[in-house]
């Protein structure tokens, strides 16, 4: 049962970060990493680390999350085309 | 930047209180339940993180220097801690089973969250949750500076 849970977890922490790094919108990309890591906090949760799953779920949805936002506000929102 | 929505404030105003309340308990409980005073100091950063980002129009100057003397006081009071303990060895528990403050033994097995045991370590905690709690913050402020220090 557990198995199953993990795998569905895991399979979306993979799918969100591969769709924050082809994201063009960098705020859609910020929104991603806070869900990749709220799925990883969960999958620390399942694997008996409930200390490291509210360490996670603090600094990598919570704080990254409003450091992104403000450099974001501070440079441009789309990506640049040319590189 | 006057373009934060109502919505917004109202629900940082609803989640002030919540927050607030989540991290002290992280912290208090840090010697009893998983968490500590990183963990917790990071929940009540966040709390600074989300009025910086709602309420930054409406206060003159950024109060970082409170953060700063925080921050040593958190310093201060771990490594005199860890310096009283020093009749025996450094980081020495010389409270625990004295019957005083934070003194009774830690009770075997599922408890309803006896806070009064462990010596020194809830203490070591509330040092560490005003220390994290205080850089995070300061990093947050300093970030959310305009290039010449001042507000945005």
């Amino acid at each position: 049962m557990f198995e199953i849970i993990e795998m569905i977890i895991l399979l979306g922490v993979i799918c969100t970060s591969v769709a924050a790094m082809l994201s063009k919108d960098l705020l859609v990309s910020v929104v991603l990493l806070a869900a990749m890591s709220l799925l990883l906090s969960l999958e620390f949760y399942i694997l008996h680390a409930p200390d490291v799953a509210i360490a996670e779920a603090a600094i990598g949805a919570g704080l990254s999350t409003a450091i992104y936002i403000m450099a974001i506000n501070k440079t441009d929102r789309w990506e640049n085309e040319n590189g | 930047m006057n373009d934060v929505s109502l919505i917004v404030k109202v629900v940082a105003y609803i989640l002030i209180v919540p927050v607030f309340i989540f991290g002290s308990y992280v912290i208090l409980h840090g010697h009893l339940s998983p968490g500590g005073g990183f963990a917790g100091g990071a929940i009540l950063a966040t709390l600074v993180a989300m009025l910086v980002i709602t309420f930054r129009d409406d206060f003159k100057e950024n109060p970082h220097e409170i953060f700063s003397i925080l921050e040593c006081i958190g310093m201060i009071f771990f490594i005199l801690l860890a310096f009283f303990g020093l009749s025996s060895s450094f980081f020495h528990n010389f409270l625990v089973n004295l019957n005083g403050l934070f003194g009774k033994p830690v009770h075997f097995g599922v408890n309803p969250g006896y806070l009064n045991t462990a010596g020194v370590i809830p203490l070591m905690n509330m040092a560490v949750g005003i220390e994290v709690f205080s850089a995070l913050s300061l990093i947050v402020l300093m970030l959310s500076m305009r290039y010449g220090g001042e507000r945005k």
